[in-house]
């Protein structure tokens, strides 16, 4: 059991300076690209990555304003591209808070949370010293968000300093990480929507490209749920 | 950009962030008092991921921007194996990030 302050930062800088912060640095590096190649300014890049702090709802919110939909159907887009949030952070508060009451600091804290962190946080927890749980997120979070914010700016100014093949494949990184990202939660669930989704975004954007994302979302996930209830209710049955 | 715009920019962003806190938010309002896996949540929780599997399918193959110039062929085929290198090669990311963007650079430099 890890009980030192010291020890926690310790752990957390060493946790977060690998694979995490590369990730986001590289991810990010792509968003910001894709920004400037969209002709927004720097400062929607920043607000995005801070604010909104999740790849598919980052993406969404300039991939369909660029399209031109309306700001109604670009947010509700963006809200349900992130609506993986409520679940994680339902499973997340309890496991850092079991020592102490919830505070109003949760609200902010909240904010913060990734899947890099989410992942980290589950993981790490159990060998933490409940008091200093909160401690290690933080710490994690705030390098994570730094890197982030690093890479979204480093990609903005970078992809018009370069050749045009390398500028592509930046933009080209964001529907790659994307599904690798996502590809990696590792859920039947998961999948079996991704890849009913596919098509279906493909198809949608074709007949109804104002509405392509919200019906690909409701239609797909509605058969998606019901084809994972009937797989599941086989499975119980056999 | 003119005035009008910049506005227009600064409350949709200011929506989607807010869109997306909701979630957070009720998250913490709501911990440790619900249960994360209720049929409504899975249901959500498909209709978010159906929409990303639509978001990437649409990126890649009716990219909007620039990539609207590079052939449809490069973006499948170096979108296609960045995937089968993180299938295959143990489920790591940065390795297939890596060769699927290398492989699409390589192709819009020399084809």
């Amino acid at each position: 059991m890890i009980a030192s302050a010291s020890a926690v930062n310790r752990l957390a800088w060493r946790d977060a300076i690998g694979f995490p912060s590369i990730t986001l640095l590289a991810s990010m590096t792509g968003f910001g690209s894709l920004v400037h190649e969209s002709d927004l300014p720097l400062a929607m890049a920043i607000a995005a990555t801070v604010g909104v702090w999740g790849l598919p709802g980052q993406l969404a919110l300039v991939e369909m304003h660029v399209a031109g939909l309306s700001a109604f159907f670009v947010i509700l887009g963006v809200a349900l591209a992130n609506a993986r949030f409520l679940p994680m952070v339902v499973a997340f508060m309890p496991l850092m808070n079991e020592a102490r009451p919830k505070s109003r600091w949760d609200f902010a804290l909240v904010q913060m949370l990734s899947i890099n962190s989410w992942a980290a946080g589950l993981k790490r927890f159990p060998e933490i010293e409940k008091t200093l749980r909160r401690r290690y997120y933080i710490v994690f979070a705030v390098i994570c968000m730094s890197a982030g914010t690093l890479g979204t700016v480093i990609g903005y100014f970078g992809v018009g300093l370069m050749p045009r093949p390398i500028a592509l494949g930046l933009i080209f990184m964001n529907p790659l990480f994307f599904a690798v990202l996502l590809a990696g939660v590792q859920s039947r669930p998961s999948m079996i929507a991704l890849v009913v989704g596919a098509p279906l975004g493909i198809m949608f954007h074709l007949v109804a490209p104002d509405l392509d994302l919200l019906l690909t979302g409701v239609v797909g996930g509605t058969a998606a749920f019901l084809l994972n209830n009937r797989l599941k209710g086989r499975q119980s049955a056999s | 950009m003119n005035e009008s715009s910049a506005i227009a920019l600064v409350l949709l962003t200011s929506g989607a962030i807010v869109g997306t806190y909701l979630w957070r938010g009720a998250g913490v309002m709501f911990a440790a008092r619900i249960k994360s896996d209720s049929p409504v949540f899975q249901w959500v929780t498909f209709v978010s991921y159906a929409m990303l599997g639509g978001l990437i399918a649409r990126m890649v193959i009716l990219p909007i921007g620039p990539l609207m110039e590079t052939p449809l062929l490069f973006r499948v085929l170096a979108f296609v194996i960045g995937v089968g290198v993180f299938f295959g090669g143990g489920k790591r990311v940065l390795p297939a990030v890596f060769v699927g963007v290398a492989t699409f650079i390589l192709l819009v430099s020399f084809c």
